[in-house]
């Protein structure tokens, strides 16, 4: 069980390589200076590139090797890291995607076509780089040339005990620096062990190098690079250069300046050191399990629970102090453990969100608008199954929001907007539900063409009488679509009744809120967990049902006199609203007589209000959700069944669902009667 | 070529073997068997909740070791009068794959008799004429001591039996 499969490590990781890489090239485009992310890029480029080689992802490795060279110049500085090459490393990025799924695949055309832009991108620095280059052999002699300026380095480095387990070979630093110009080298042998004591793998000597030369510091600091975060190094500059080159010299004109540097510099290791070993601690406290196997945890924690409330139900019929004191600890425990085992599968939104800058990125360029995204609440977490199934759905409403509400520039600009069109993405808590925010400063929706459209669709009556929120939900009935052509990226009328499909079976809801002219805001409102709700348990007959907390609005009772009342009829008043019900009895057939103090409890979905007639209310009930079957799957009333303190099986009431298929009942008796 | 197609079909069952395993069971006096190998586990009866609004073929479910699975009833397919409950009567938990999903199914039986083997010489395909049961819901019947074993084909009745026309009908 253990023996993972090492091909599917490599996936894992790579995937998660691209996604930084991703990430990076993003933070690029906003700022193409930063030196940071362009080494970061460059070092997750040549991890996939040696990863992917030595598991046989040839085509992956060869391809990914031009963009590190692309990359390792613009880290050198030989070649400016530009919009294009960014963008054609993102386009790249995608491509190794597809390498990585499938590695035989026949990817040769898109490759070459790829490495091309990339060729085009760096080509005319490229260019001017080799000229530099070929410029620089006969001006070697100029006075201004660059071995004038040899600077003398002192290096003391330590590579960690298990650094040759790991595949670093020290002798292979040591060459790159003698590549750099004159070293000596010095083997410190302080830290070597007795002999008995010397593991042969282990590494116990540091070495300081005397380095001569005419290359800057980075370039130094670059031959650790892969090694960095867990190497302890020294560099001092203890000779400076006679004839320095302009900018050094500038630099050093002042001996002030000179001084704050040298501390700077020697403060330098030691801050990297830092957040390098805050990383590996926190990469040694993680460990990667299978989401599968959650989900087995899960429901055996739900089985403990199901099997503990079963004991503390028998323990409270029998006068045993002793067994009732031991049916509450473990109900306490069970409790901890659900609480411990809810955290486990939650994941902070961050992962959902970081998907979309690229999405937006690309639709930029697509669509030709400008467009910045603002992420709000990354760190907000949810169920992981509720994440994986959120993806979709954000990916249409993103889209839908650039696409038809964001202006073009021009337009922006005439109507007096900035001409950066704004799309929010935010996440935030409240109660048992988590919301998910889509904002956009665009056109807004266009209310009435939502309704011609609708009626011109057959969707609703011409002049039906609809609620504000019932006209905007219309958008996502299936084969709604307002874009008067379609587009690459939407409009064709599928998406948004996706959406809406997805959000339920989630058990969440879609509120629309939109200004003409303003922008248009769509929350999806989910629970937290899809795996254990609060539930209310009553009585229809002689079933036991379980309804949604969340959902419940109050409890009352049913009058004999309203009951009697409302034979024609069916609603109730309930402080000057008019609320309609539906007698569960009477839908589920149960056959059995009403109980004489009948209840009804009042649910709400989004805007609407309904009572639910049921025989008894017998209490708050922690629920274990667990799916029915697919020979259920007809059964739309039911979203789900769990299990009861005595063992039986009680159903989930999907309210929703519920009060469609009263609706159609009272159709049907309406036409029958 | 008709026959020699349900020929074929009959005996598939056998996947080539001479014979195999099954559980044989009681349903209205007729004989049934069904492979051993989809065979999980024979229950006394337990409480089961009914679901509203579903097919009278799976009318409930109950908790199998605190998973909620159906509790199928292959009389209604067969158009068989739902026996009484005796101190016979058993649940067997079956393994079927619906749809490319394994589900585990309960089914009711009157009695379950034992795990025997069938041979495949012995079998033949359901008769053209002379039973009220579709002969689709039939693998095979198979002679043993006078008197003929039904091989239920499961597959065929769970797949027909979600479809909605039949709920109209029932």
């Amino acid at each position: 069980m253990n023996n993972q499969d090492p091909i599917a490590v490599f996936k894992t990781e790579a995937l998660e390589q691209l996604e930084l890489i991703e990430a990076g090239l993003l933070d690029l485009t906003r700022d193409l200076e930063d030196k940071a992310q362009i080494d970061a890029v460059f070092r997750g480029l040549h991890t996939l590139k040696g990863s992917g080689s030595m598991f046989g992802f040839d085509q992956l490795a060869a391809f990914t090797h031009h963009c590190e060279t692309a990359f390792d110049r613009v880290r050198k500085g030989e070649a400016p890291a530009t919009t294009e090459l960014v963008s054609a490393v993102l386009d790249a990025q995608g491509h190794m995607l597809a390498l990585l799924q499938t590695p035989n695949g026949d990817h040769e055309a898109m490759s070459a076509k790829l490495l091309d832009n990339l060729h085009r991108a760096v080509g005319g620095s490229a260019k001017a780089a080799a000229a530099g280059i070929a410029a620089a052999a006969p001006s070697a002699a100029e006075p201004s040339a660059q071995d004038a300026g040899l600077t003398t380095w002192e290096l003391t480095f330590n590579l960690p005990l298990n650094a040759m387990i790991n595949g670093t070979n020290p002798l292979g630093l040591l060459n790159e620096l003698r590549e750099l110009g004159e070293a000596r080298v010095e083997a410190l042998t302080d830290a070597v062990p007795l002999l008995e004591e010397i593991d042969p793998r282990e590494l116990h000597l540091s070495w300081r190098v005397t380095l001569k030369t005419d290359k800057p510091k980075s370039d130094i600091e670059d031959v650790f690079i892969f090694v960095m975060d867990e190497m302890m190094m020294d560099l001092k500059q203890i000779e400076a250069a006679p004839v320095a080159v302009k900018k050094a010299a500038a630099a050093q004109a002042d001996p002030a300046d000179a001084a704050r540097q040298a501390p700077n510099s020697a403060a330098d290791p030691a801050k990297a050191q830092q957040p390098a070993d805050a990383k590996s601690q926190k990469q040694a406290d993680n460990v990667r399990v299978p989401a599968l196997r959650l989900d087995e945890m899960m429901d055996r924690v739900g089985e403990l629970v199901i099997a503990q409330s079963r004991l503390s139900q028998m323990a409270s019929s029998v006068a045993d102090l002793g067994l009732r004191s031991v049916s509450e600890e473990i109900e306490r425990l069970a409790g901890e453990l659900r609480d411990t085992m809810m955290v486990l599968r939650m994941m902070p939104v961050a992962s959902l969100f970081s998907r979309f800058r690229r999405l937006v990125h690309d639709l930029a360029r697509e669509t030709g608008k400008d467009i910045e995204l603002i992420t709000e609440g990354e760190m907000t977490e949810v169920d992981k199954t509720v994440i994986d199934r959120l993806a979709d759905p954000l990916v249409h409403l993103v889209r839908n929001s650039i696409d038809h509400g964001l202006e073009t520039p021009e337009d922006r600009i005439a109507v007096g907007k900035p001409p950066v069109g704004c799309v929010h993405l935010s996440a935030h808590q409240t109660g048992s539900e988590v919301v998910i925010t889509i904002k956009d400063d665009g056109r807004g929706i266009d209310r009435a063409r939502v309704r011609a459209k609708a009626e011109a669709n057959g969707l609703i009556q011409p002049g039906a009488q609809l609620s504000d929120q019932e006209l905007l939900q219309l958008i996502f009935q299936p084969g709604f679509s307002t874009a008067e052509k379609v587009t690459n990226l939407s409009g064709r009328g599928v998406g948004m009744d996706v959406v809406k499909k997805t959000i339920e079976t989630l058990r969440g809801a879609i509120d629309i809120k939109t200004t003409p002219g303003e922008g248009s805001e769509i929350a999806l409102r989910i629970p937290l967990t899809l795996a254990i709700i609060d539930g209310l348990l009553v009585r229809v007959g002689s079933g036991r049902y379980v309804l949604p907390l969340s959902a419940v609005e109050e409890c009352l009772e049913l009058s004999l006199e309203e009951d009697l009342k409302s034979r024609g009829r069916s609603f109730i008043s309930l402080r000057d609203d008019l609320v309609p019900f539906l007698r569960l009895r009477e839908l589920f057939r149960t056959g059995t007589q009403p109980d004489p103090f009948q209840k009804v409890v009042v649910v709400s979905t989004g805007s609407e209000r309904v009572g639910l007639v049921v025989d008894q209310i017998i209490g708050d009930h922690q629920t274990v959700i667990k799916n029915m079957s697919k020979l259920h799957d007809h059964v739309s009333a039911f979203s789900g069944a769990t299990i009861l303190g005595d063992g039986n099986v009680a159903l989930i009431l999907d309210v929703v669902h519920l009060i469609a298929a009263g609706q159609h009942q009272e159709a049907q008796l309406r036409a029958a009667g | 070529m008709s026959e020699a197609t349900i020929k074929a079909d009959h005996r598939a069952i056998w996947k080539g073997a001479d014979e195999i395993s099954v559980l044989t069971f009681c349903l209205n006096g007729e004989t049934f068997a069904i492979e051993a190998v989809i065979v999980q586990e024979i229950l006394d009866l337990l409480p089961e909740t009914s679901v509203p609004g579903s097919l009278p073929f799976v009318g409930s479910v109950i908790n199998f070791r605190g998973k909620v699975i159906p509790l199928a009833d292959i009389r209604v397919a067969f158009g068989m009068e739902a026996g009484n409950v005796t101190i016979d009567s058993r649940i067997i938990v079956t393994e079927l794959d619906l749809e490319g999903q394994t589900t585990l199914v309960g089914m009711r039986t009157d009695k379950v008799f034992e795990v025997t083997s069938l041979s495949v010489s012995a079998s033949e395909p359901p008769p053209i004429v002379g039973m009220r049961w579709r002969p689709d819901y039939i693998h095979a019947l198979v002679k043993r001591e006078g008197e003929f074993i039904i091989l239920p084909n499961l597959q065929a009745i769970f797949s027909s039996q979600r479809e909605p026309a039949v709920r109209a009908s029932a």
